[in-house]
């Protein structure tokens, strides 16, 4: 637990990484304060002597990590959740709606959990099978444990107990032009099967305020295709950086499924359905209950 | 005569000396390998021999294999396609045969886990299941590949002779020289920008500690050998002392490409997968099922290619009868 982050603390890299890396931690804990330090000694997480679990998350790394999407959470988007007593302890997958253009939304609501949930946890996002080819994003990713969405590494994280965070929509949610917001994209039905399989309750997420972040006003999927990118959207400002939105974090009531773990796909499309209608539940609450888009 | 003679391929190499001087105390070894074996124990009994000679028969016809411990498998980027496929595949297959032909009740054979290949989709744990893509995006180890299907397709094929399959993660030792140790000690090894994958070692110690237990009787199928654990490619640098050359990876594979051709760099542009994406692998069926655990930890794993981590195999001087 936090002898491990103080015990990985000797072997930090030196030179110009390892200051910025204490810098870093310095203004996570500037903007956290006591009560943050206290939530990230209680994280745990399988740790051998060089400081990192076995799928690569660092938890020193994590500290160091969470500085600028602290002060994102805490000034710029200024989230706001709801019902984050919802989240149950033990293993729980979170599914949400998908949006923004950068996923933002992503950050948020692990920030969320990692801030506000009982007991304090790192999420795993599962990430596309695209992002470890990519330079830089590829041991970042890894090193604040997002993981490959493979079912594998799926089911063994559950196992384990974790909290893994699951966008069914992916891409087609994330990308989709301002005309669709708030429109809930076709769902995966990978994850249910997942959930059912593992015996993992469902906790629907939804998320107010990042369809407003990039409003995208076309997707050139063709140029996309061709540069090995998921989507090209083009936003106002061009390059999808995000408006101070206000970000409004809904968590409902944990969902239960059971089913056999070789239900047919119309079975499990049910299931889906029943998860989407709460989700599109709690977007409704939220929309109505929120004033303005910024504030 | 008594069937009770352990024959090991390839056991000249670092891999099968150390299972030589562990297994001679408990069995009786008949070692086999185009090399010499120097500072053999008086009680070994080694062959001069190529696996792929007809003369390797007479060993089996003289009925007192009971099991075959396979190893002798080449990966020299070096070697011509034909050189490797000749000596791995052909070899194998000629070994594997005869041992059927002569009723061996045990046959295990060496693979590795890199017959699952780094690919940026990779599991994090893949499991024995997982599909053998290796010579998808390396085809110099297209022969590596096909002994291992070779021997699954063997264990089918003789429900009857108890097969295994091990498939290690990279092994390093103080005197190891396959890619990943020879990698391990270079003062400034290159790295790929903006990647750091997790990696597993094992000790080559370790490795003969697993071939040891495959021979319990009743043990079979194939199975994932892994060391003390996994860790960020960094750390194992960091470890060493060694300062990296980062590279970006568009230009490190043509230039390594240009390298190797003139023989200034000992690895063929593919290696650069494994300093780019995973090919860690869950390790857990063998510990359930033959009990297997790493004696060397991490750190001493790591350390082991620097020569500093004593061996812990007692080395047994020559002319003596090794009593443990």
């Amino acid at each position: 637990m936090s002898t491990a982050l103080v015990r990985y603390d000797q072997e930090k890299p030196r030179g110009l990484l390892g200051r910025l890396r204490g810098a870093m931690q310095k203004w996570t804990l500037s903007q956290g304060g006591p009560e943050l330090e206290a939530r990230l000694a209680r994280l745990v997480a399988p740790q051998n002597e060089y400081g990192v679990d076995p799928f690569g998350l660092e938890l020193d790394f994590v500290k160091t990590a969470i500085a600028p999407v602290l002060w994102l959470y805490r000034n710029y988007f200024r989230v706001e959740t709801h019902g984050i007593e919802h989240v149950p302890a033990g293993r729980v997958m979170l599914i949400g709606n998908h949006s923004g253009q950068l996923p933002i939304d992503a950050a948020m609501i692990a920030m969320s959990l990692l801030l506000e949930a009982e007991p304090p946890r790192v999420t795993r996002a599962m990430v596309e099978k695209w992002a470890p080819t990519l330079p830089f994003v590829a041991p970042f990713f890894a090193r604040i444990g997002q993981v490959v969405g493979t079912p594998e590494n799926c089911k063994r994280l559950l196992a384990a107990g974790e909290t893994i965070m699951v966008f069914p929509e992916g891409t087609r949610g994330l990308n989709k032009t301002y005309d669709k917001r708030y429109r809930l994209q076709e769902f995966g039905t990978g994850f249910m099967r997942l959930a059912v399989e593992t015996q993992t309750p469902i906790l629907p997420v939804a998320v107010i305020g990042a369809e407003e972040q990039a409003p995208a006003l076309f997707d050139f999927k063709q140029v996309a295709k061709a540069i090995g990118f998921p989507a090209l959207p083009i936003t106002p400002t061009l390059l999808p950086l995000p408006l101070p939105v206000k970000y409004h974090l809904w968590f409902g009531e944990p969902m239960r499924f059971s089913g056999r773990v070789d239900d047919d796909d119309a079975e499990l499309a049910r299931k889906v359905a029943e998860v989407k209608r709460a989700i599109e539940a709690l977007l409704k609450r939220g929309l109505t209950a929120r004033g303005s888009i910024f504030r | 005569m008594a069937r009770d003679a352990v024959l090991v391929t390839g056991i000249s190499g670092n891999l099968g000396r150390g299972l030589a001087r562990l297994l001679h105390k408990t069995d009786r070894v008949i070692g086999v390998d185009r090399r010499e074996f120097a500072g053999a124990p008086k009680d070994l009994e080694v062959h001069n021999l190529d696996i792929r000679k007809r003369k390797i028969e007479d060993l089996f016809r003289r009925g007192d294999i009971q099991a075959m411990i396979h190893m002798a498998i080449v990966h020299d980027p070096r070697l011509s396609q034909e050189e490797h496929h000749s000596y791995n595949v052909l070899g194998t297959k000629a070994v594997l045969e005869y041992a059927a032909k002569y009723g061996v009740r045990k046959v295990v054979v060496l693979s590795s886990a890199n017959v699952y290949g780094p690919q940026p989709g990779n599991d994090n744990f893949l499991t024995e299941e997982s599909p053998l893509l290796g010579s998808q995006r390396f085809p110099d180890i297209r022969d590596l590949v096909e002994v291992d299907m070779y021997a699954q397709q063997y264990m089918w094929k003789h429900p009857d002779v108890e097969t295994v399959i091990l498939r290690p993660v990279h092994i390093v030792g103080p005197t190891v020289r396959n890619a990943p140790s020879t990698y391990l000690r270079l003062l400034r090894p290159w790295t790929l920008a903006g990647f750091d994958p997790m990696v597993q070692l094992i000790h080559e110690e370790d490795v003969a500690r697993a071939l040891a237990l495959s021979l319990r009787p009743g043990l079979r199928g194939v199975y994932n050998v892994c060391g003390p654990g996994e860790l960020p490619l960094s750390a194992v640098l960091r470890e060493l002392g060694r300062a990296p050359i980062p590279i970006p990876h568009l230009f490190a594979r043509p230039l390594l490409d240009k390298l190797f051709q003139y023989r200034l760099a000992g690895f063929p542009s593919a290696e650069l997968d494994h300093l780019q994406f995973l090919c860690t692998v869950d390790g857990s069926r063998y510990e359930r099922e033959a009990g297997f655990r790493a004696t060397f930890t991490l750190r001493e794993t790591i350390r082991s290619v620097l020569g500093e981590v004593p061996p812990r195999i007692h080395v047994v001087p020559e002319g003596s009868q090794g009593a443990a």
